[in-house]
């Protein structure tokens, strides 16, 4: 049996005539942290959707404990939907819902636990990202870093066997960042889960992941892990990992002659 | 190659009345498909009624004083402007007909969905738009919750029970501001109001009809509500648009609707 909880074989997918991604592969060995790296526009949150099913790859496939998961109906879908957990870049939280409403949430939603034992999941949950004295607060109430915790905690709530994380570093001061950055690993460790990092930042990213793809130009330009990336002389790799102005992604968008741009104007 | 100018406006003029009629005609049917499902999933959400009943608080009972207030000035009003007219022809003791017919047939049912649309319906469009905005509507996908079960299935019936009841408020209402204006103000014999009012309402051709027709307008209110949230583009421009044509496409399917079914009811 692999021990590939996630697999994407030959992944493409496009819309509107574009193809954003052409021919992807990559796998999320059981028990890692694995990262997904890359420029804005580059893909990477399309890839967690499509690891979850939201959208359709135009061709190849996308495995999840070796079911396809394109090929899922309905049920088939929210049954593998509910091995995963999900931190969206901005939390996600229902506003209309407290702190301890957003993370009973699922467990209110997908089973039939009794209240006293809801209860006690949950402030565990909250206790994990240390945050059991906020679960009066409302959504409103709560700082980005806090509210990204927060949903971390609803994430877990049902212990998953996989944690997709988008853009779990964006927009955090410097104290939440490693907050945050100590909790997926120590939650990946703890719950024995694979986990799936989909982020820009590069000093976090490599401090916790144990492998990381590079997505450039809608194919896998790099892998490896964060020491054989740090050291890595592919042009694309460099001026990402050390953040070049200038390299193979250039400055300016493609644009005319400047010279002729400027006459024109005048 | 084309190279009149007048022809190439007139192909571009024509492909986007094209377009514009292939985006109606998509956006219809995928309203059509949003009820559907609504309907499908409708008995997963009463599993759960305590949600739809949240929902008739914030869409049935935060609507009341508007309706109330409203049906108030709309009843006193057309006390006034019947007396003028029926007077002039000695048969002003049958103000109260007046009054009760216009607003349990027409007035009631119509203006309560015409309020309705831009009280209520404006905040579901908002509220859904901006949940899909802030990735609320995925994260719940990505928890195998099904958000049409959980979010729009509750709004949904939250409308349907409401616009009926509010419907009967706002003629109540009207009729009580009709008879203090009538009555007191302007004098009319307080016993012909009320009996010409009881001879001449029939409860199945006005009273039941009145019903009907808010159960329908209270159906295609609530349902353009939530598809422009469900299909609002994820921005601010995005929502703001959609909540406008709530109000708009609500509005006219309303008083087009009263229409078609008002000349249903007169021939049946």
């Amino acid at each position: 049996m692999t021990n590939n909880i996630v697999e994407i074989d030959n992944l493409s997918f496009g819309y509107k005539g574009r193809l954003l991604h052409k021919g992807i592969n990559m796998v999320f060995p059981r028990g890692k942290v694995v990262a997904i790296m890359g420029g804005s526009g580059s893909g990477k949150t399309t890839l967690l959707r499509l690891i979850g099913g939201q959208i359709k790859p135009s061709k190849g496939e996308v495995r999840v404990h070796g079911d396809v998961v394109h090929k899922q109906d309905r049920d088939g879908i929210f049954k593998l939907r509910r091995k995963m957990g999900m931190l969206f870049q901005q939390g996600a939280l229902f506003t209309d819902l407290s702190v301890y409403e957003n993370v009973a949430f699922p467990m209110r939603e997908l089973t039939d636990l009794p209240d006293s034992m809801i209860h006690d999941l949950v402030l565990m949950k909250l206790n994990a990202v240390g945050l059991r004295g906020a679960h009066t607060l409302m959504p409103a109430e709560l700082s980005g870093g806090m509210a990204r915790r927060v949903a971390l905690a609803r994430a877990i709530a049902l212990d998953p066997a996989i944690m997709m994380y988008d853009e779990p570093f964006a927009g955090l001061d410097p104290i939440s960042m490693g907050v945050i950055c100590s909790l997926i690993r120590s939650l990946n460790d703890a719950l024995g889960a694979t986990s799936i990092i989909v982020s820009h930042d590069v000093k976090e990213t490599f401090l916790i992941a144990d492998y990381v793809y590079f997505v450039a130009n809608g194919v896998v330009t790099a892998e490896g892990t964060p020491d054989d990336l740090m050291k890595s002389t592919l042009p694309y790799v460099h001026q990402f990992v050390h953040g070049d102005k200038d390299g193979p992604v250039p400055f300016h968008y493609p644009a005319g002659n400047y010279q002729s741009e400027l006459m024109k104007q005048s | 190659m084309i190279k009149s100018k007048p022809l190439i406006s007139i192909i571009k003029t024509l492909q986007g009345i094209g377009h514009r009629m292939v985006e109606r005609i998509w956006r219809l049917g995928a309203g059509a498909r949003l009820f559907f499902l609504t309907i499908v999933y409708s008995a997963e959400s009463f599993k759960r009624f305590h949600l739809t009943m949240r929902e008739i608080y914030s869409t049935g009972v935060m609507s009341l004083l508007i309706i109330i207030v409203s049906a108030f000035f709309v009843g006193m009003v057309l006390a006034l402007q019947g007396y003028n007219t029926l007077q002039k022809y000695g048969s002003s003791e049958a103000i109260g007909v007046l009054v009760s017919l216009a607003l349990v047939r027409e007035l009631g049912p119509v203006v309560t969905a015409l309020l309705f649309a831009g009280r209520a319906g404006t905040a579901i469009t908002a509220e859904i738009g901006l949940m899909k905005t802030t990735e609320q509507l995925s994260a719940m996908e990505m928890m195998a919750v099904n958000p049409i079960a959980r979010v729009v299935a509750p709004r949904f019936w939250a409308g349907v029970i409401s616009m009926p009841i509010l419907a009967a408020l706002f003629s109540m209402v009207g009729i009580l501001g009709g008879y203090i204006v009538a009555v007191p103000l302007i004098g009319v014999d307080e016993g012909a109001f009320w009996s010409q009012m009881q001879a001449n309402v029939d409860f199945q051709s006005d009273i039941v009809n009145g019903v009907i027709k808010s159960l329908v307008f209270g159906v295609a209110c609530t349902m353009i509500a939530l598809f422009e949230g469900f299909d609002a583009p994820p921005t601010a421009e995005g929502v703001s648009r959609a909540t406008t044509r709530t109000v708009v496409i609500s509005s006219l399917t309303v008083l087009g609707l009263d229409f078609v079914l008002t000349s249903f009811m007169l021939v049946i």
